[in-house]
């Protein structure tokens, strides 16, 4: 059994990034003035600095930027290998998320595989993890 | 007015060890005596008092000494003082001691690095280890998908080089090889290295996050390290021989380890180059950060001794960065080799080379430029070092 994942604190900026899922949303800031993205979220926009932002919700799918095989157990009990990845994220130009790719075998991930969000709930936090789309 | 040039005017070290029983704050206080002897200074000529990153009170072993405690003990008349993480890299401290010392604010400025790490994990009730449950600020964006280290973070990265430019583990692994060569001929770093690295043992050992393997990570260590920075205009004082900071640069464009395209050393490595003549042909040695063995990689292709792309080409098979190669690197093991000193190990052993104290691991030809460096990912900050 592993231990469960640290749990983030929240806050005004990362609420909608870390409750969106139960609504199935995976959560991105978006500037209603420029319209581009601030990730992580922030109460306001980091490239045209307008407070006129809020939560949006993207497409949940993109691709494998770049991975990693993870073998240490950074916490007693923890399960290896497991694939931590850096998605670029389809509609969202410049932000990527680290995440787990789940639901296969650590040896059949590869860059630019085409991945989807699937959300893991634990005491009101939806963990963004991904999943290969095809 | 003359513009006051910075130097180096002593350098010194504690006891380097693992689980060392003696308390950290005396581990500083044996850095600063030997550093104090080193340049020949006395206590009251010190004025200035700088660290990185202070005392670090949610996770005590990681900084376990702060300067405020270091000026009460050493009874420090202290004119300008600063301790503080956010700045870029750990090197940062000696450039905001050198900016004190041309500023004319401080003569003479102890600036220092304790790290307790190792220490602390055997005794997690008085230095509080890092907590994993409840996370905030930048590692809610890793930890909750259990990449809980920079080893983790720095990986994602060196994976990409790996894909992009094809960098092998043969290539990767002779950073730490080459570390634990010289290492073996640096006194100091007889309790983390204990025999020579060799490339069947490098490829043989288990994988922390892939690429990186064990011996891609450096090892809690507990030691202080000093310098002393001092101004151009009281160096009579001095009897060492004194290394100008001949130029320094940092970078921290966002303080992200997942939305950065490129490291901070390529910013930092690019800038170093601005304010001085000096270009990288004239350099002797470099010391780089490598609390992971891909950092180095980096500052490579930063400083511009290589291509973007291309630093795991300039490694291969290791001639060129040994101590009688064309661009000698980690001199004195390096984090890897030496113990993770954080940062202030490679402004020590750059001075050490640059004075032709080095002993059996000394680099033939009579050095005269170094570079050394600090920090990883979205941080960086490089110091260029000159003996006049």
């Amino acid at each position: 059994m592993s231990p469960p994942r640290p749990k983030p604190k929240l806050d005004q900026e990362n609420r909608a990034f870390w409750t969106g899922g139960a609504e199935g949303k995976l959560n991105i800031t978006r500037c209603n003035d420029c319209g581009q993205y601030t990730h992580p979220p922030r109460i306001l926009c980091r490239h045209c600095q307008s407070e006129n932002v809020a939560p949006e919700a993207v497409a949940g799918t993109g691709e494998i930027d770049t991975f990693s095989i993870n073998h240490q157990p950074w916490a007693p009990g923890l399960e290896v290998p497991y694939v931590i990845a850096r998605v670029r994220l389809d509609g969202v130009p410049g932000v990527y998320l680290t995440t787990n790719i789940v639901n296969c075998a650590v040896d059949e991930v590869n860059f630019d595989d085409k991945v989807r969000v699937t959300f893991e709930e634990r005491d009101g936090i939806f963990y963004p993890l991904f999943e290969k789309a095809n | 007015m003359a513009k006051r040039e910075a130097y180096i005017s002593g350098v010194g070290q504690s006891e380097v060890g693992v689980r060392l029983p003696r308390h950290p704050l005396l581990l500083t206080v044996d850095a600063v005596k030997e550093a104090l002897d080193d340049a020949g200074l006395t206590l009251d000529q010190i004025d200035g008092v700088f660290s990185f990153p202070g005392k670090s009170h949610g996770y005590l072993a990681f900084s376990p000494v702060g300067t405020d405690e270091l000026i009460e003990v050493l009874g420090i008349k202290s004119k300008w003082q600063m301790g503080a993480i956010e700045q870029p890299a750990q090197l940062s401290a000696i450039g905001m001691a050198a900016w004190a010392v041309k500023e004319g604010i401080c003569r003479h400025a102890i600036c220092f690095r304790t790290v307790y790490e190792a220490g602390g994990m055997a005794n997690p009730e008085e230095y509080m280890p890092l907590r994993h449950d409840t996370v905030s600020g930048f590692t809610q964006w890793t930890a909750p998908f259990w990449a809980t280290s920079a080893a983790c973070w720095t990986a994602q990265y060196a994976a990409r080089h790996v894909h992009k430019y094809g960098m092998t583990r043969e290539q990767l692994g002779q950073i730490a090889i080459n570390g634990s060569k010289n290492a073996l001929l640096n006194p100091r770093a007889r309790a983390i290295t204990k025999e020579e690295l060799t490339l069947d043992k490098y490829m043989s050992a288990r994988m922390i996050s892939t690429p990186l393997c064990l011996y891609d990570c450096d090892r809690f260590s507990d030691a202080s390290t000093v310098i002393i920075v001092s101004a151009g205009d009281a160096l009579d004082e001095v009897k060492a021989t004194p290394i100008r900071i001949a130029a320094a640069s940092g970078s921290v464009d966002r303080y992200s380890w997942d939305q950065v395209e490129w490291f901070a050393a390529y910013d930092a490595g690019r800038d170093l180059w601005k304010n001085t003549d000096y270009k990288p042909k004239d350099v002797d040695t470099v010391q780089f950060y490598d609390g992971f063995a891909f950092l180095p990689i980096t500052w490579l292709e930063g400083l511009g001794f290589c291509e973007r792309g291309e630093g795991h080409r300039f490694i291969e098979g290791g001639t060129r960065i040994a101590r009688d190669g064309e661009l000698p690197l980690n001199t004195g093991g390096g984090q890897l080799g030496a113990g993770r000193l954080h940062g202030f190990g490679f402004a020590h052993e750059a001075v050490t080379q640059l004075r032709g104290a080095a002993g059996p691991r000394q680099i033939p030809g009579d050095p005269k430029v170094a570079v050394a460096t600090s920090g990883g990912g979205p941080m960086a900050a490089a110091l260029l070092l000159a003996r006049d």
